[in-house]
């Protein structure tokens, strides 16, 4: 042994004479767990807790330059991005860890949830879990709102009409939300401190717990159909299992957590590389009206969700659906902490990941293309399409214009193109009657607004008139069949000629 | 032994005791600090912000105006500005509206041609007159309190109008300018 060699092994000894966490440190590597746990389902958990180490490093990388300031915040983003040598890299494997983090720790769950790793005795470790993905959410928001831009200041005018629907304290809320009368200064510098020193602290501290448990009551075993978990007996058995049929999770298992976490990593690192940071997109400015504000994509489905609920339904649907999902997954192992854990034996578990996926995936989709939005400029960029002119009469064609002129393509598309808040129209004469759609036009009705006030006669009558000329591929045009009896002939549709 | 034991206990119930009390002292600035922004009357953040002159304003049209909120920091950089919609009627009539839909909060933005106003998050439409026409809003649009002070036209704001701590409620109350 050269004495290099010998040195370092007394330094390290007389540090662990001191310290003496190497042997528990050790103990706890080499623990044995069951040799059915050592699967590729079992890497979410630690895969997150690598994320979350990135991202405190990033983090900690991004605030060195970053001035929590409602003045400068944006700036020194910017600054970030174009003038700070790999600002923009560091920044964007921040945003994607995050991104990454919030997919990790959802699959992580619906692992534990279909394996059943819930139930006794690993209860509080899943009620710390729905902590920890609340926290995680937490820090995705707070991270939304210190990328100071556009979205991030009307998303949280968005938090604030959100709470202001609060009963009785729902303006004290909002002030608390936005520390003061308005979003401002005051606003980023307390999501700074959410961000920075409050969320993370409890995170971390909830993620030791939640890995202390993991550690202290073993790793869930892989379920077998019709191996029931009993509060008597569940204990006893799973040691028995770890005594006779156990391996050490490290090395046995652990190559598979560090293989996925450093193939999680890398994949972080390739989409900040590729595709670049996010934003910040235009200043924080509110005098600035032309924007069309988007939430992150982790929570574009509760935007979405938000378009569809009726005036009378949204309170009480914000107010009320939020605790009852959150309160469902916190009682959810004080429920059923007994009985069937194998997927296979319990069809309402697997039916509900699927539908929840099902549900959070379309919103999210919708929530991309927005189709509830009117599109502010269709009018003014989307032409009328020239076959929807072509041999149409004078009162027709102005008609056409009229159309344009009074912004009906932000809502509605024709040839393709324009709004899709409303019915798209191309063949809206083979579905209506000239005097429903005056009527439509002039009184509105289900989510369209009365245009009575907007247009005078010969505008109305002009439009209507265009109208009655788009029956998509020569449909049939709609007819109102009182009137036929009462007239006793077929007048000839009007419009496209034969 | 059992003596000094019990002492010693009752010594160190004392000390829980007095820290305790010390905790609940320090709760008092603490809670006061993180409260303070929060416990505020919504009304006391408000006060009268010129918007320009009334002949700034033609009769018949709506116009975005942008003021300085009047509470503000130098640190607020660009947020301390504040955009409102506002409508001249004739004369001394006025409407004037914050840009804030009243669904959830985003600015919604005038079409003078179909005489809307459309929000870009939800599509929510409000009427010329403020009122909701469509979509999602559970009301028309906010209203700030206005007075034609001389020759300018001024408006009660500091707040950002939301369900909860709108300026004035023009469907019924009684704080709404006719």
């Amino acid at each position: 042994m050269s004495k290099l060699t010998q040195r370092g092994i007394q330094v390290y000894n007389w540090i662990e004479r001191r310290v003496g966490l190497a042997k528990p440190v050790v103990e706890t590597a080499e623990h044995p767990i069951p040799a059915s746990s050592a699967s590729w389902w079992y890497v979410f958990g630690s895969a997150a807790v690598v994320l979350l180490g990135l991202q405190i490093v990033t983090g900690i990388l991004l605030a060195l330059v970053y001035v929590p300031s409602a003045g400068e915040a944006w700036n020194s983003l910017q600054f970030l991005n174009h003038n700070i040598t790999l600002g923009w890299f560091l920044r964007a494997i921040h945003g994607w860890g995050s991104n990454f983090m919030i997919a990790i720790v959802l699959i992580h769950m619906a692992q534990v949830f279909l394996f059943g790793a819930y139930k006794f005795p690993r209860e509080l470790t899943w009620i710390v879990g729905v902590l920890l993905l609340l926290l995680t959410l937490g820090m995705a928001f707070s991270g939304q709102v210190l990328r100071f831009d556009q979205d991030a200041y009307w998303g949280l005018g968005i938090g604030a009409s959100i709470v202001s629907r609060v009963p009785v304290i729902g303006a004290l809320l909002v002030h608390a939300l936005l520390g003061g009368p308005i979003i401002a200064g005051a606003t980023l510098s307390r999501f700074f401190a959410l961000h920075v020193f409050v969320i993370p602290g409890i995170l971390l501290m909830s993620v030791g717990l939640h890995v202390w448990m993991v550690l202290r009551l073993g790793i869930n075993e892989w379920p077998m159909p019709g191996r029931l978990v009993r509060k008597s007996t569940y204990e006893r058995d799973y040691h028995e299992l770890t005594r006779n049929n156990g391996i050490p999770f490290v090395p046995d298992a652990a190559w598979k957590d560090a293989t996925f976490a450093a193939a999680i990593t890398l994949a972080v690192i390739a989409c900040a590389f590729f595709f670049g940071p996010f934003g910040p997109s235009g200043q924080p400015d509110p005098t600035i009206i032309q924007t069309a504000p988007k939430p992150d994509f982790a929570f574009l489905w509760i935007y979405a969700v938000l378009a569809f609920l009726p005036p009378a339904l949204e309170t009480p649907f914000l107010l009320i659906v939020p605790v009852v999902i959150i309160g469902s997954l916190l009682l959810l192992p004080l429920v059923a902490g007994e009985g069937e854990k194998h997927w296979s034996r319990r069809p309402v578990a697997v039916l509900m990941v699927a539908c929840i996926a099902v549900t959070l995936g379309v919103f999210t989709r919708l929530g991309t293309y927005t189709p509830w939005s009117p599109i502010m400029d269709a009018w003014t960029s989307d032409p009328v399409p020239v076959e929807y002119i072509h041999g149409r009469t004078p009162l027709e064609r102005q008609g056409a214009m009229v159309f344009q002129g009074k912004q009906c393509r932000n809502c509605h598309s024709i040839g393709g193109l324009g709004g899709l808040r409303g019915p798209t129209l191309d063949s809206i004469a083979a579905r209506m009657t000239e005097d429903q759609i005056t009527r439509q036009v002039l009184q509105g009705g289900g989510n369209m607004p009365s245009y009575g006030n907007a247009l005078n006669p010969p505008e109305t009558t002009a439009l209507v008139h265009f109208l009655l000329t788009l029956r998509g591929q020569d449909l049939t045009p709609a007819v109102d069949a009182s009137r036929r009896l009462t007239r006793g002939t077929d007048s000839p549709p009007p419009g496209r000629p034969h | 032994m059992n003596t000094s034991n019990s002492r010693r206990a009752f010594l160190f119930k004392l000390s829980v005791l007095l820290n305790s009390v010390v905790g609940a002292v320090l709760a008092v600035p603490i809670l006061g600090y993180i409260l303070g922004p929060a416990l505020r009357k919504s009304s006391s953040y408000d006060s009268w912000v010129a918007l320009g002159s009334v002949n700034d304003f033609p009769e018949g049209e709506t116009r975005l105006v942008d003021y300085r909120n009047p509470v503000t920091t130098p640190w607020d950089g660009q947020t301390g500005g504040v955009a409102c919609w506002v409508r001249r009627l004739s004369g001394t009539q006025f409407q004037v509206f914050a840009i804030n839909c009243a669904h959830l909060g985003c600015p919604v933005r005038w079409f003078a041609q179909s005489k809307l106003f459309l929000c870009p998050c939800h599509g929510g439409a409000y009427y010329a007159d403020g009122s909701r026409a469509s979509g999602p809003p559970p009301r028309g649009l906010f209203e700030y309190k206005h007075k034609i002070s001389g020759n300018q036209l001024m408006v009660s704001a500091g707040e950002m109008p939301t369900l909860a701590t709108e300026a004035c409620v023009r469907a019924g109350r009684s704080s709404c300018p006719s």
